[in-house]
């Protein structure tokens, strides 16, 4: 690891201010950040510790109905917060699919959005990556493609980002207050993500908090998130999807649908949303949702399985969307081990 | 807590930096003055290294096996993610401070009664990520989320079942995991 | 066995007595000093630089850029590295692996340490050896075993042999009512012990302490001074407390070396400490298999001809062939049977023991083809192994010592509840539609027995000392070695104290093979023997004795005391003291049986249910029970057995369903190189594993009529897990781990089901 100065700031300001230097990075949970630095992959001169800031670990309503949660606030604490568990329970069911509790008792809620991907050669700080290093090269191109991206993937990078919490909150329209030098900002979450994946903030700027609409809520009732991974609790998904679904009249009024691990993004397929919007719900309706979602997939070398698999569990979440949010996020979060249950906490 | 000195001010405009600090933390329940020499040093390779506290153990220093896990301000962490320079104020507890006046801690007990330890190398992570458990979720003795709870703690010689098994003895949920339908 | 051995269990024996596990407290504690644990004073530390590139040379370092590093205190290159007296590429016993210690520029695999940062402390090694940056010359590397050019190597494992044959198989399979024919695949494997491997190397002028774990320190003493030059005394190896070797610290590995060069070359206590990642390196794994089964069945159920042919991966600069298909020759009835082995050289590290090695993937194979077998005849897989029971050991013909096997059949089957499983797969699902299979395998591990010393004194208090160098790798070995010296001496546990782990004491062979309760118990067994002896005579000579003039055959050590037949007793303690003696000593030796390994067969066996469930759509598998039976002779500790056998059948699971190490066919480096992408089991993967102990007992093993649980657990398994996941399927994936996809794309899916 490089020697870094570490500084801990006790206003926003100062931390804006001591940001704007080069080579430096934020310091949240770090459960990240220290982990890039030991591979080398993340070699920062300056070090800006947030948990001398205010208000940035707190979930509080907001006036125009919505919340807003700090960008700070441990992934544990969004797990149990009583008004998440009401309003967007899928976000809780989400962060307790990820990592261990270890982790999650430190990582952060803007530090999961913006985490680096697991792609080997992202990790490897002598191979070739574009993202680390652009023009480069890709090492990742040379392998099976397993861990590849199915949708959206670049000539660049086809690493798959990694987080859990995004997919749902990408499907929820959540957007993020921006600090910077200059003030403040509100951008959808999609647009942080850039092309590769990576984050589009210009050096300096801080996610202060992660704004979910006020709509979000309307959709607590019906919203489940499913994740395929290769150990039953702490792995990376292969593929996940979120479905969130608003339902009267026996029709589903509307729709959020995002999936995870199969792009460099979370992904929201705007095509699936909109055969399901206004359907009365089927498995007809599912699978004909999930071939929209994944229509534009291509395989890269051997993973081809993956536009299948995710095109399943898609099916399979908006399938237990449509049964209904459970009253307790399942022991196994997102596993397709939880009891299938009946569902219908909010009716 | 009362007794910590005040955190050392900030220097934000200085590249250079907190080269060299002291943090004051609360160690198993003492209060110590620490000097840090690098502002790199993690808090496993604080306790470990510089503090002669071995209990954690490095098995991966990522994140991923548990065996460094302690309680940070209450909570189970991975030591080998925290970096030492910003405990300044914190309260740290780690296996040598378990249990007291020579006795076992319950869950100390549990572990040796139900053999749940071979090696013994992720012990010390398991029975601190344990006593987190209990902390967030309660006497709650489903086995579905002992072990879900658990799943941040890698074991290697195949001692899962016998550590839910003291744990939910600890529990008071019958010291049996009972075999499913 | 010798003459005038004493009664092995009597009344209030501590064999076969659950007690707690001595070094528990020890552990749960965090008092157990494991060897990165040690701090000597001027402790410098050290880090090594592993190759990227997995052929070729290194041509450049910065070493300017790493010494800049404030703290770095030296680099240990080829250049600079201490002379040795033997070549790390010499065979200078009969089995030794080369090692790399830094002997020249080549590099033939990826992660090979190709130099080492010394620093003040582990922050300033661990920049040093970034900024180290090593350039190469990198030459192309073939890491893949299915394009490489097969051979047929002289021996298998540690010396057995690549071949064996009894009877024509060929003619056997040309006849046979039925045939079946598969290959099955099993992936390159990584130990992965949770302690990584660590030395803190001390040098006292010409003498060295090495705190470093070992599963064989009197090998590794050897091996050490061996290359240092160095009288083996002059080398003092401690390992109390090993942190899981499971095969990769049998041998003295090349970066243990390379911290005792480094504290050579500084002049200063050095720590070296692998990250997981060089884990992946320099230590071991377990090759990658390609293994064909073809079976000749005759009507009535029973097998005509089985072949076994294995094809493994090496090194292209040493030798070890996973014995893959050996075990095959010695657990079903066959009218004929073969097994063969052919290799390949990879531009990897040399491949090393590991958890039942050769067993675990070759009883996986077998396994598999059995129940293939028996669903080619319509029969029930547990009827079919029962049929096809083998009586004598095929290969051999030689009768076994003892095999308790249907017995475990039984029991495993009985708590299990086997009976009633349906004959056909995809049958069976649980309240949320996941398919639900049920498997078996059977469980199969030689018993082996190395050669071994121990010494026992007994003080004038009646308390004893007994020291061999044995190894506690979390086996239990501490806990039950102390419960058969206290049988042997006739005390009471509380008045026995074991010392073990260094290698100062005497050789006590290596904890490998499942051997080391066998093979260190009967060397203290002998121990106990020889110094009770020395008591009687004392005794019986003494005329202020109760046994005066008794006969030393009629009499036995226990609860502290000699005993006649005829309830004459004389205290240890009481005899020391007439005789004026503070104290006596007595050694004893063990070795294997030769006529009996000669004329018996010998191995533990079990039986092996897995019930699955799995998700229909998705392909995601949850082994949701598992239940094994096991008789592996007298158990000494039944609470230490059950947790040996319950981890080698999550191993087993592993093998099934999650480990694989994926190596780069661009680099020729382990991609997964972490225990993140490397997957083990974790708690929520295991609901429900259970180890039933089946009584037996074995009179011609070893005096001690021990067997050995350490891995058996993981044969049977293996195969048991992916026999439920085609019974609940229907679809039979013969690459292993069986991946999510493989078997998802290969199931018709719920809802085309449904469409249909």
């Amino acid at each position: 690891m490089r020697r870094f100065a570490y500084l801990r700031p006790a206003r926003l300001e100062e931390a804006l201010a001591a940001a704007a230097e080069p080579e430096t990075a934020w310091l949240a949970g770090g459960t990240n950040l220290v982990e890039l630095m030991k591979r080398g992959v993340a070699r920062p001169a300056r070090l800006v510790d947030l948990a001398g800031l205010e208000d940035l670990a707190t979930i509080t309503p907001l006036a125009a109905g919505g919340l807003s949660i700090g960008a700070a606030v441990r992934n544990a604490d969004l797990a149990r917060h009583p008004v998440i568990l009401r309003d967007a329970p899928i976000l809780a069911e989400a962060v307790l699919s990820a990592a261990a509790p270890q982790i999650r008792n430190r990582a952060t809620t803007a530090g999961n959005l913006l985490q680096a991907p697991r792609c080997a050669g992202f990790l490897d700080p002598g191979a070739a990556c574009n993202r680390r290093a652009a023009g480069s090269g890709c090492a990742a191109r040379g392998g099976d493609g397993r861990d590849a991206a199915v949708l959206g993937a670049t000539e660049a990078c086809i690493a798959v980002h990694p987080s859990d919490l995004a997919v749902p909150l990408v499907a929820l329209d959540a957007r993020l207050r921006v600090a910077g030098r200059d003030g403040e900002r509100t951008i959808a979450l999609g647009t942080l993500y850039g092309a590769d994946g990576a984050s589009t903030l210009p050096p300096g700027e801080l996610v202060r908090a992660v704004l979910l609409p006020a709509e979000a809520a309307g959709f607590a009732g019906h919203a489940r998130y499913l994740k395929l991974r290769e150990r039953t609790s702490f792995a990376f998904a292969l593929v996940s999807a979120a479905a969130a679904l608003r339902i009267a009249g026996g029709r589903i009024v509307a729709a959020r649908v995002a999936l995870g691990g199969v792009a460099p993004r979370p992904w929201r397929p705007a095509e699936a949303e909109a055969v399901l919007a206004g359907a009365v719900p089927t498995d007809a309706l599912f699978r004909a949702a999930a071939d929209a979602a994944l229509a534009a997939a291509r395989p890269i070398a051997e993973n081809g399985f993956k536009i299948e698999l995710a095109r399943r569990v898609l099916v399979r979440a908006l399938t237990l969307a449509l049964r209904g949010t459970p009253a307790r996020v399942p022991a196994l979060a997102a596993s397709p081990f939880a009891p299938a249950g009946e569902g219908a906490r909010h009716g | 807590m009362a007794d910590l000195p005040e955190p050392l001010p900030v220097q934000s405009a200085a590249p250079e930096a907190a080269e060299a600090s002291i943090i004051g933390l609360t160690l198993n329940g003492v209060t110590r003055v620490v000097p840090l020499d690098d502002p790199r040093v993690t808090l496993l390779d604080l306790l470990r290294e510089r503090l002669g506290l071995s209990g954690a153990k490095k098995g991966c220093d990522r994140g991923q096996c548990g065996a460094c896990t302690v309680l940070l301000d209450g909570r189970r962490v991975n030591a080998c993610l925290v970096l030492a320079v910003t405990l300044d104020g914190a309260a740290v507890e780690t296996i040598e401070g378990l249990g007291g006046g020579g006795a076992l801690h319950p869950l100390q007990a549990a572990f040796v009664e139900h053999d749940a330890l071979q090696c013994g190398f992720c012990t010390p992570g398991q029975i601190m990520s344990a006593l987190g458990l209990l902390a967030e979720e309660g006497n709650d003795p489903d086995p579905e989320r002992i072990r879900a709870g658990m799943s941040g703690n890698l074991c290697r010689c195949g001692a899962h079942p016998a550590i839910v098994a003291a744990i939910r003895a600890v529990i008071g949920a019958g010291d049996r995991s009972e075999m499913p339908e | 066995m010798a003459e005038g051995t004493a009664p092995i269990s009597p009344e209030g024996a501590a064999i076969g007595r659950p007690i707690a596990r001595d070094d528990g407290v020890a552990k749960v504690t965090g008092r157990a000093r494991y060897a990165a644990d040690c701090r000597p004073p001027g402790l410098l530390h050290a880090v090594i630089a592993p190759s990227r590139i997995a052929r070729g040379r290194v041509t450049a370092f910065d070493l300017d850029a790493a010494m800049a590093e404030p703290g770095v205190v030296a680099v240990m290159t080829p250049a600079n590295r201490p002379p040795l007296a033997e070549d790390p590429d010499a065979k200078t016993a009969p089995i030794v692996f080369r090692l790399d210690l830094l002997q020249d520029d080549r590099i033939r695999y990826a992660g090979q340490p190709v130099a080492v940062v010394i620093g003040e402390t582990l922050e300033a090694a661990e920049e040093g050896a970034f900024r180290l940056a090593p350039a190469y010359a990198a030459e192309p590397a073939l890491v893949d075993i299915d394009a490489a050019e097969p051979f047929v190597p002289e021996t298998v494992g540690l010396g057995a042999p690549v071949e064996r044959r009894r009877g024509d198989v060929e003619a056997a399979l040309a006849t046979a009512a039925h045939r079946v024919q598969r290959r099955y695949e099993t992936a390159a494997q990584v130990h992965n012990p949770l302690e990584p491997h660590a030395v803190v190397a001390v040098w006292e002028g010409d003498r060295l302490w090495v705190d470093t774990p070992s599963q064989n320190v009197a090998r590794a003493q050897r091996r050490i001074a061996g290359l240092l030059g160095l009288p083996p005394d002059h080398v003092h190896i401690r390992s109390p407390f090993v942190g899981g070797g499971f095969g990769a610290k049998a041998f003295p590995a090349g970066p243990q070396v390379l911290g005792i060069l480094a504290a050579r070359l500084v002049g200063r206590p050095v720590k070296l400490v692998l990250s997981r990642a060089q884990m992946f390196g320099a230590v071991g794994h377990r090759a990658p298999t390609r293994q064909t089964l073809r079976l000749g069945l005759a009507d009535d159920g029973t097998i005509a001809a089985l072949a076994h042919h294995a094809r493994v991966a090496s090194s292209r600069f040493d030798d070890f062939f996973e014995p893959a298909a050996a075990l095959s020759g010695g657990v079903y009835a066959a009218g004929a049977v073969e097994t063969t082995h052919e290799a390949v050289r990879l531009d990897i590290a040399t491949p090393v023991v590991m958890r039942g090695p050769g067993e675990a993937t070759g009883s996986l194979a077998l396994e598999c083809a059995i129940d293939e077998a028996a669903a080619e005849l319509g029969l029930d897989p547990l009827a079919f192994r029962r049929l096809n029971h083998a009586d004598t050991e095929p290969i051999s013909g030689r009768p076994f010592s003892s095999k308790a096997l249907r017995a475990c059949y039984d029991a495993g089957a009985a708590r299990f509840g086997w009976a009633g499983r349906p004959l056909a797969p995809r049958s069976l699902s649980d309240s949320d539609g996941r398919l639900v299979g049920l498997g078996i395998g059977t469980a199969v591990f030689p018993s082996m027995m190395f050669q071994a010393e121990a010494r026992a004194l007994l003080r004038a208090d009646g308390a004893a000392i007994v020291e061999l160098g044995a190894h506690e790798i979390g086996q239990g070995a501490a806990t039950a070695l102390r419960q058969i010296a206290a049988d042997a001496l006739g005390l009471p546990l509380s008045a026995v104290t074991l010392r073990t782990g260094a290698s100062d004491l005497p050789d006590a062979g290596g904890a490998a093979g499942s051997s080391h309760t066998a093979t260190a118990g009967s060397a203290i067994h002998a121990a106990g023997t020889a110094l009770v002896a020395r008591l009687a005579a004392l005794a019986t000579a003494d005329p202020a004795s109760p046994l005066h003039g008794a006969g030393n055959a009629v009499l036995f050590a226990a609860d502290g005391a000699l005993h006649a037949g005829d309830g004459r007793r004389d205290p240890h303690a009481a005899v020391l003291a007439r005789a004026g003696l503070g104290a006596i000593e007595a050694r004893g030796a063990a070795a294997p049986d030769r006529a009996a390994r000669a004329s018996h067969a010998m191995a533990a066996h079990g039986a092996v249910f897995a019930e699955v469930a799995v998700d229909p759509d998705l392909g995601a598998i949850r082994v949701t029970r598992l239940v094994g039976a096991f008789a592996a002779g007298r158990i000494v500790n039944p609470r230490l057995a059950r947790s040996q056998l319950v981890g080698g059948m999550i191993w087993g699971l592993s093998l099934a369903l999650h480990e694989a190490a994926q190596f780069d066919p661009a680099t020729g480096a382990i991609a997964n190189a972490d225990l993140g992408a490397y997957r083990i089991p974790v708690h929520a993967d295991l609901p429900f594993v259970e180890a039933l102990l089946v009584a037996e007992e074995d009179t011609l093993v070893n005096p001690l009529g021990v067997k050995g649980v350490g891995e058996i657990g993981i044969t049977g398994t293996a195969g048991a897990v992916a026999n439920a996941v085609w019974h609940a399927t229907g679809v039979r994936i013969r690459r292993f781990p069986i991946r999510i996809e493989d078997l998802a794309l290969a199931m018709p899916g719920r809802e085309k089901e449904d469409d249909a």
